[in-house]
């Protein structure tokens, strides 16, 4: 199941770097907004919980993205998408959505109840029905964000700024708005990791840290932009951090991820798929 | 139909390299550019297509002006255009390059059939990656993508450089196809052999201007100007 959640949030991680060359600091910030979101809206909407968790899985990602859109139109392309630059801008995002989650939602994790209590039952094991609605959602939606790029138009727009931003204007493609959109939908997809997590991590507004330093990882490793390598890392980052963390102790899983990381840099500097500078 | 120019000055932040440039094509005739290196060719093809932003002049296309326009819009007044060194979108294949050609004019049946008719090779290669093909083919899908914008004004930086004398060949027939069809081609090149089997008018530009303009039918292999604003 991390895997999963991992997959999600990198594979946005990897797209905005991938299309816009930023490298976004504050998407472990997007996560942690979805997951805020989703325990705000499942306070507010009357009901089953399943009904919250489906606005909540509609809403968290749609207004994280239109913050993300804002704060490209405001920040970053004010700012050139200079590499440099906007990683300065995303760490100072970071912060003051981290300060304001802090000052109107408070300190304290709350949690969010599951849209279903189910458990599978096997005679030698049982396993969360919940975590395999998960697994299946996010292969749901990377496999939706795989046919959207390789089979539709934006995603062919995407994909071509993705390689020459300068001559994909040349025919016509309005560059800043595919940043927008591209930005927009990194976010969106960190925030919906964050809403499928929640039930069983709880909303707190320092929860993006971890995930942020996982999704670098898995982008590290599978190569920076590059969406199959992203799920391929996320999927070997995320089963080793589960048995690792089950079977030692998770601070060991993040020492072997961090050394992985590190050989990987050393040795194949432009990750497992991506392409040589 | 003509595209027009006149005292274009255009540069890279506070360096200006072009110094005020008079320039006119016009339709159904192919116009060379030439001038040795570093002159401002390929930088005044940028500056049409607005991928450089003009500090002063004006660039009208039958009257309406493309000043100021940003550079998504220009294509869609007309202008096309083959960069020197092709600059494909390399990991898409053949048939997705041609697709982003079409973009603004909505990749029609039509214009992708004829296009393959005047590049027969790519259609056996619809599904490669751009960056795998040869170079004469790289180039042929370079003009071939710029084609599907259905062009008034085609602008091609040195589309024959580096290719085998065959592959040259074919670049020209497609480029006098294009001019017959009534297409304005503005054609930067190097080569006097090029200029005078292909152009109807020829430019010579000199430190960011165009120093001289006459019709190719005026001009013989071994003309003084050829050795002047060229060096060959």
């Amino acid at each position: 199941m991390t895997a999963a959640v991992l997959a999600l949030a990198a594979s946005g991680l990897s797209l905005v770097f991938g299309v816009m060359r930023v490298v976004n600091v504050a998407h472990g910030a997007f996560y942690m907004l979805g997951a805020v979101l989703a325990w705000a809206v499942a306070s507010f909407v009357p009901g089953p919980p399943a009904l919250a968790f489906i606005a909540a899985l509609i809403l968290a990602p749609l207004l994280v993205g239109a913050l993300a859109a804002a704060t490209d139109g405001l920040v970053l392309k004010r700012l050139n998408y200079d590499p440099e630059a906007t990683i300065v801008a995303t760490i100072g995002l970071l912060y003051m959505i981290e300060q304001a989650i802090l000052s109107l939602y408070g300190p304290n994790a709350n949690p969010v109840q599951a849209p279903f209590e189910w458990r599978i039952q096997l005679p030698w094991f049982g396993y969360s029905g919940y975590k395999l609605f998960v697994i299946l959602a996010a292969c749901a939606v990377l496999l939706a964000l795989w046919t959207f790029l390789t089979r539709t138009k934006a995603g062919l727009v995407m994909r071509a700024t993705q390689v020459d931003s300068t001559t994909a204007r040349a025919f016509g493609i309005n560059t800043d708005r595919v940043y927008m959109g591209t930005f927009a939908l990194g976010a969106g997809l960190a925030a919906l990791a964050g809403v499928l997590i929640v039930p069983i991590q709880q909303a707190h507004y320092l929860m993006g840290g971890d995930p942020l330093l996982l999704s670098f990882i898995v982008v590290i490793i599978g190569g920076l932009g590059s969406l199959r390598g992203t799920l391929i890392a996320a999927l070997v980052i995320g089963l080793s951090d589960g048995v690792i963390s089950m079977f030692f102790t998770p601070t060991l899983a993040k020492i072997l991820a961090t050394l992985l990381v590190a050989m990987v840099l050393v040795f194949r500097p432009q990750g497992l798929f991506g392409a040589r500078a | 139909m003509a595209l027009e120019v006149q005292g274009l000055i255009a540069g890279y932040g506070p360096v200006t390299v072009l110094r005020g440039v008079d320039f006119r094509a016009e339709a159904g005739r192919i116009t060379c550019l030439m001038g040795r290196n570093g002159v401002g060719k390929s930088t005044f093809l940028k500056a049409m297509m607005g991928l450089l932003p003009a500090d002063s002049g004006t660039i009208t296309l039958d009257g309406t002006s493309l000043h100021g326009l940003p550079a998504h819009e220009v294509p869609k007044r007309g202008l096309a255009y083959v960069p020197q060194g092709r600059r494909l979108f390399g990991p898409l294949s053949v048939a997705e390059n041609l697709a982003v050609g079409g973009l603004v004019q909505g990749n029609d049946a039509a214009t992708l059939t004829r296009v393959l008719t005047l590049f027969p090779r790519l259609r056996e290669r619809l599904d490669q990656a751009a960056g795998t093909l040869s170079g004469g083919e790289q180039q042929m899908l370079a003009i071939a993508r710029a084609l599907c914008l259905k062009p008034k004004v085609l602008l091609l930086d040195e589309p024959t450089e580096g290719l085998q004398p065959s592959m040259i060949a074919l670049i020209q027939d497609a480029i006098r196809s294009l001019k017959a069809e009534g297409v304005a081609v503005v054609l930067v090149e190097q080569r006097v052999e090029s200029v005078l089997k292909l152009a109807d008018r020829v430019a010579f530009m000199v430190a960011g201007r165009i120093e001289k303009a006459m019709e190719v039918k005026d001009l013989t292999p071994d003309a003084d100007v050829f050795r002047t604003y060229v060096g060959v």
